[in-house]
C-alpha cells in the first residue's frame, strides 16, 4: 500500500498514513485531486479507480470515506478486506465508532493502524491480537510518569 | 484538566470557529502556546502539545518547528512521551528531512529495549519512514531481531526488513537465511511477514528466486500451509466470512504465482493445491472472492495444465454474472489480460461482456467495452456492431472517441459488405461525428469511392442525412464530397437499393447554400461545400448561373481560403470554360489506399481537392531502377489509373536466405516512402509475400506487414484450390526464448475451395531484446479435407525478417 487516507464527506482530512516518501506539498496536491476524484463519484458506483499510476480502492462508512492507493500487482478485493478490518477495530475500540471519536482522538486511531499495519503490509491478521496489543500499549501509558518503565519481558501472545 | 481533554479542548475550539480567518487566528494563538511549551522543557507537558500541534498539522497548517521536539520526545525515557514521539517522527519527518537522520541513534537503542512496545515504536516508525542511510545502520539490529525475539517483535521485524530490502536492495542478501526459517512459524502474524518478505527477496532477484525454488523447496512447505488453511475446521481468531485468514492466503498465493512462473516442476507441484481452493472457496462474500481472484491470477500466470485455465476463465465468467459491481469489473480486468492468449474461452462469455456495456458504473462501461473490442471477429461482427452502436448513443462522453475508433478498427477488419461498411461509418458519423479521428474523412472518401456499385445509395443515404442535419462536421464534409462527385446520380432519381427521393437541382444547390452559409460550419466544410457546387456544375444543366453566382460571391469572402477557391473556380467560368468540363470537374478515379496515413493520390490535373494531400506526381525517377529488379513484389500505388493488383509470390523453394535477399532488396527501398510522406503525397506501398507452403493443393503464404525497431507484424494467407473446402484450419508456430508471439484469432477456420476465399492470421512478434533477430519457425499445420481425412502436417519454415531497417 502506498498510502491511506481518511475524509469526511465535505472534503475535510481526518487521518493521513503516508508509506512512500513525498514532499508537504507532493501531499497535499495528491490528497486535493483524490479527494476531489473520489467525492465526484455516484453512490452506486464501483470501489475501484484508476488514478495517475495507481489502483485506489475506496470505500464509505457513514460519514466517512476510506480510501487507500495500491500497486498494480496488489489484490482490490483484500484491500477491501483490510479497510474494513480497520473499521472493525476502530468500532471495537471506541464502542460504536463514530466520525467525531477520530476526530478527537485522531492519535489514538493511528496508533491501531500503526498496530494492525506496518509499511504498507498487514501484520497481524487476528483480530484479537491487535485488540491486545493496544489494550497493553494504553496500560503503560497510563502509568504515572516516572524514570523507569515496567519490565516487559514475557511474550504478551502465545504462539498458536 | 488532564492533558488529553485540554487536546480535545483544542479541537472543539478549533472546530467551533465559523469562518477562516477566525480559525486561522485560534491556530496562531495555539501555535503560540505550543512554542512557548517547547522551550520551557521537560514539564510531563510537551507530549500534549506535540499533539495539539500534529493536529494543526493534519489541517494543513506549518508545523515544521515540531520537528526538533519528536527527536527529543523520541529520546525521553517515558512511553507515553516516546509513542507520541515516534507518531510525529512519522508524520512531519520524511526522509528528506536532515533531522531525521537524528532519531537513528534513538531507533537503535529503542530496538533493544526491554518492552517490547518500546521495540514496537522504533520498528514502526523505520517501516514507514526510514531513509537508506537509516536502514542500511540498523539492518544487522532487524536482522537480529528476525532471528531471536518473541512472535510479536519477529513479525514487525519481518516487515521492516521488506522495508529495508525495498529501499536498499543489496541487503537482499542478509535476510534469505532467515526469511527459509520464518517459514516454519506457526503464528499466523509472523507467517504471513515472512511470506511477504520471500516475494519481495524472489521479485528483486531472480537467483534468490531460483533458490527458493530449488534448493529451499519453498513450494511444497508453501503448499502445507494452504491446506491446512483451506481445509482446517473453523478457526475463530482468523475467520472471516468462513475463509480462514483471507489476508494470508491471498499472499501465499501470490507468492506460489512467483514461484511457479515459467518454471514447470514448481507449476506442477501446485496445480492440486489450486484447483483444491478454486473449488472449494466459497464466494459469497468479499473474502472469499478475494481469494479466489488472487487463484485466478495465479492459475493463468504460471504453466499450469489446461483443465485447470478453462475453470479459471470459467470462475471469471461466473464472476461477471455476480451482483457486486466491484466482482464484476475484477473479472472484467483480468479476462482483458487473456483475451488474446485464451480467446475462445473468452468468447464463451461475450454475451455477459456486452450486457455490461448497458452497466451504470463508468469504470465498469469502460472494461466492456475495452473488452468487447477484443472479442469482435468475423462470425459475430454483425451482432456485435449493433450492440457496440447502440452503446455509442448513450455512452459517457469520455468513452465516445475510444469507441468510434474502435468500431471502425473492427469494421475495417471484419466487415461482411461494403455497403455494410459505409452503413456502419455513417451511423457512427450521425451520431458521434464530434468525437472522431480526423482521417475518419478521407478514409470514408476513399471507401465510397472503391464501391462503386454504390454511389447511388450513398449518394441518396448522404443527401438525407444532410437535410436532416448539418452540425456533425466529418459527416457533413463527405455528404458534401459525395453530392459533388454523384449529383447526377441523386437527381436522376432512381435507385436500386434505397427508396429514390426526388430531388431537383435547386434542391440539391440550397442544401450546400446551407451549409456555405450556417455558422455551424467550419472552414473545411464550407471548403467542401464550394468545391462540390463546383464539381455540380459539370453534372447539372439548369442551374449553371446559380452556380456561378455562388461562387463569385465567395470570391470576396474573408477565409483566405475560401476566397482562393472562389477566384479560381470563377476564372475556371470566365476564361478556362472549355476546360472545366469535361476535362477538369469530370468523376475522379478509384482512389486506392496507401498505408499507413490513408491519405489519398489524386490524378494530376485536378484542381486543389479540399483538405486531401496536394497531388504531386509520383518521382518515377526514384523508383524505376530498383522497380524494374522486384516490380513482382511492389505495388506502385497512386498516381496510376489500375487498382491494386495483388503481387504474386515469388516461385520456388522458400528457403531462408533467397527470401532474405528479396527483402533485402526492398529494405533499400524504405527510405524512398519515408520522405515522400514528409511531402505528403503517394507511398511505396511494400506488399512482399513469400509462400511458404504449397502442396494439396493448400498454400500457405506469409505477407510481411511492418517492422519497427522491435515489433514485426506478419499476415499468413491460407489459400485452397482443391474441389472441396477445407475445414478446420489451424497453424502453430513456435519462437526462440527471446521473442514473443502474438497470434491474433484468424479470420476464420475454413478455406473455401477453387481459391474462391483465403484465411488470414495476424502474428505479432515482439522483440524486446533488438540484438537477435525476431524469427518464427512454423511448427504444426493441420486440417480436414473432404470432411474425412485429418492431414497434420510438420511445417518447417523459418522465417528471418531483414535487418535492412528503414
Amino acid at each position: 500500500m502506498q498510502f491511506m487516507l481518511l475524509f469526511s464527506r465535505q472534503g475535510k482530512l481526518r487521518l493521513q498514513k503516508w508509506y512512500v516518501p513525498l514532499s508537504d506539498k507532493e501531499k497535499k496536491k495528491i490528497t486535493r485531486e483524490l479527494v476531489q476524484t473520489v467525492l465526484a463519484r455516484k453512490p452506486k458506483m464501483c470501489s475501484f479507480l484508476e488514478w495517475r499510476d495507481l489502483k485506489i480502492v475506496y470505500k464509505r462508512y457513514a460519514s466517512l470515506y476510506f480510501c487507500c492507493a495500491i500497486e498494480d500487482q496488489d489484490n482490490e478485493l483484500i484491500t477491501l478486506e483490510i479497510i474494513h478490518r480497520y473499521v472493525e477495530l476502530l468500532d471495537k475500540y471506541f464502542g460504536s465508532v463514530c466520525e467525531l471519536d477520530i476526530i478527537f482522538n485522531f492519535e489514538k486511531a493511528y496508533f491501531i493502524l500503526d498496530e494492525f499495519l506496518l509499511g504498507g503490509e498487514a501484520q497481524e491478521t487476528s483480530k484479537k491480537n491487535v485488540l491486545k496489543a493496544i489494550e497493553q500499549a494504553d496500560l503503560l501509558q497510563e502509568v504515572r510518569p516516572g524514570p523507569a518503565l515496567a519490565k516487559q519481558n514475557v511474550p504478551l501472545f502465545v504462539t498458536v | 484538566m488532564s492533558p488529553s481533554v485540554r487536546l480535545q479542548e483544542m479541537i472543539r475550539v478549533i472546530r467551533s470557529a465559523r469562518t477562516q480567518g477566525e480559525e486561522r487566528g485560534i491556530i496562531q494563538r495555539e501555535c503560540a502556546d505550543i512554542r512557548a511549551q517547547f522551550r520551557q522543557g521537560d514539564n510531563g507537558e510537551r507530549s500534549h502539545s506535540l499533539a495539539k500541534l500534529l493536529y494543526v498539522h493534519m489541517l494543513g497548517y506549518p508545523a515544521h518547528f515540531g520537528q526538533m521536539e519528536c527527536v527529543r520526545l523520541i529520546a525521553s525515557p517515558r512511553y507515553n512521551e516516546k509513542r507520541i514521539g515516534y507518531l510525529g517522527a512519522m508524520m512531519l519527518l520524511d526522509e528528506k528531512q536532515d533531522a531525521s537522520l537524528l532519531i537513528t541513534n534513538s531507533i537503535k537503542n529503542d530496538l533493544s529495549h526491554s518492552s517490547q512496545y518500546v521495540q514496537s515504536l522504533a520498528l514502526c516508525t523505520l517501516a514507514c519512514m526510514g531513509s537508506a542511510e537509516m536502514c542500511r545502520d540498523l539492518a544487522p539490529e532487524i536482522e537480529r531481531l528476525l532471528r531471536a525475539s518473541n512472535s510479536y517483535i519477529k513479525k514487525k521485524a519481518t516487515l521492516c526488513a521488506v522495508h529495508i530490502i525495498r529501499k536498499v536492495p543489496e541487503l537482499a542478501e542478509l535476510f534469505t537465511p532467515s526469511a527459509r526459517t520464518l517459514l516454519s512459524e506457526k503464528n499466523h502474524g509472523v507467517l504471513h511477514g515472512a511470506v511477504v518478505l520471500i516475494t519481495e527477496l524472489c521479485k528483486r532477484n531472480p537467483d534468490t528466486l531460483d533458490q527458493f525454488r530449488k534448493v529451499i523447496q519453498t513450494v511444497p512447505e508453501l503448499v502445507q500451509i494452504m491446506k491446512g488453511l483451506v481445509t482446517s475446521s473453523y478457526s475463530p481468531e482468523h475467520n472471516v466470512a468462513g475463509i480462514s485468514d483471507p489476508f494470508l492466503q491471498v499472499r501465499i498465493l501470490r507468492l506460489l504465482r512467483i514461484l511457479g512462473h515459467n518454471n514447470d516442476t514448481a507449476s506442477d507441484a501446485m496445480n492440486d493445491l489450486l484447483a483444491q481452493v478454486a473449488t472449494n472457496t466459497d464466494s459469497s462474500k468479499t473474502a472469499g472472492s478475494a481469494v479466489l481472484y488472487e487463484t485466478v491470477l495465479t492459475i493463468m500466470d504460471i504453466n499450469s495444465e489446461s483443465g485447470l485455465r478453462v475453470l479459471a476463465v470459467n470462475i471469471l465468467g461466473r464472476f461477471l454474472l455476480n451482483n457486486d459491481r466491484n466482482i464484476r469489473y475484477i473479472s472484467m480486468t483480468s479476462l482483458q489480460k487473456i483475451v488474446q492468449t485464451d480467446h475462445n474461452a473468452v468468447q464463451r462469455h461475450r454475451g455477459t461482456i456486452v450486457d455490461c456495456l448497458k452497466d451504470q458504473d463508468t469504470s465498469v462501461k469502460r472494461r466492456a467495452l475495452e473488452l468487447s473490442l477484443a472479442l469482435v471477429s468475423a462470425v459475430n461482427i454483425r451482432s456485435m456492431m449493433k450492440e457496440l452502436l447502440i452503446f455509442l448513443s448513450f455512452c459517457p462522453p469520455e468513452l465516445r472517441s475510444q469507441t468510434a475508433s474502435g468500431i471502425f478498427n473492427a469494421a475495417e477488419r471484419y466487415s461482411p459488405s461494403k455497403r455494410w461498411h459505409i452503413d456502419t461509418i455513417l451511423h457512427v458519423l450521425t451520431t458521434a461525428g464530434g468525437d472522431v479521428r480526423d482521417e475518419t474523412v478521407p478514409n470514408l472518401i476513399q471507401l465510397i469511392t472503391t464501391a462503386s456499385e454504390l454511389h447511388c445509395y450513398t449518394v441518396h443515404k448522404l443527401y438525407r442525412a444532410l437535410v436532416k442535419d448539418i452540425a456533425q462536421q466529418s459527416l457533413v464534409q463527405v455528404a458534401c464530397w459525395c453530392i459533388g462527385e454523384y449529383g447526377d446520380l441523386l437527381l436522376k432519381g432512381e435507385c436500386e437499393e434505397i427508396e429514390p427521393l426526388q430531388v431537383t437541382e435547386d434542391d440539391v444547390l440550397d442544401a450546400l447554400e446551407t451549409v456555405l452559409q450556417s455558422h455551424m460550419s467550419s472552414p473545411a466544410t464550407r471548403g467542401f461545400a464550394l468545391t462540390a457546387t463546383m464539381k455540380l456544375s459539370t453534372r447539372i444543366t439548369d442551374n449553371v448561373d446559380r452556380i456561378r453566382s455562388i461562387v463569385s460571391i465567395y470570391g470576396s469572402c474573408i477565409d483566405l481560403e475560401l476566397q482562393q477557391r472562389a477566384v479560381e473556380y470563377n476564372a475556371l467560368f470566365k476564361k478556362y470554360d472549355h476546360m472545366r468540363y469535361p476535362a477538369v470537374l469530370e468523376r475522379m478515379p478509384v482512389m486506392d489506399k496507401n498505408s499507413p496515413g490513408y491519405t489519398n493520390g489524386d490524378t494530376p490535373g485536378e484542381i486543389k481537392e479540399p483538405d486531401t494531400s496536394k497531388p504531386k506526381p509520383v518521382e518515377a525517377g526514384l523508383l524505376s531502377e530498383p522497380a524494374s529488379q522486384v516490380c513482382d513484389l511492389l505495388d506502385l500505388l497512386g498516381g496510376t489509373d489500375t487498382p491494386l493488383q495483388p503481387s504474386p509470390a515469388p516461385t520456388s523453394t522458400p528457403t531462408t536466405t533467397s527470401s532474405a535477399d528479396l527483402l533485402d532488396l526492398l529494405g533499400g527501398l524504405e527510405p524512398t516512402p519515408a520522405e515522400m510522406q514528409k511531402h505528403c503525397c503517394v507511398y511505396v506501398h511494400v506488399v512482399p509475400t513469400v509462400s511458404v507452403y504449397e502442396k494439396n493443393g493448400l498454400s500457405l503464404k506469409i505477407q510481411y506487414d511492418k517492422q519497427t525497431e522491435t515489433e514485426v507484424t506478419v499476415s499468413l494467407i491460407a489459400s485452397n484450390s482443391t474441389q472441396n473446402d477445407i475445414t478446420s484450419f489451424t497453424l502453430q508456430a513456435a519462437v526462440p526464448k527471446s521473442v514473443q508471439l502474438q497470434m491474433k484469432a484468424p479470420s476464420g477456420n475454413v478455406i473455401p475451395a477453387h481459391g474462391l476465399g483465403q484465411v488470414t492470421q495476424t502474428v505479432l512478434l515482439n522483440n524486446p531484446n533488438k540484438a537477435s533477430l525476431p524469427c518464427f519457425r512454423f511448427v504444426q499445420l493441420s486440417f480436414l479435407l473432404n470432411l474425412s481425412a485429418l492431414f497434420m502436417h510438420k511445417l518447417d519454415y523459418t522465417f528471418i525478417p531483414p535487418t535492412g531497417q528503414p
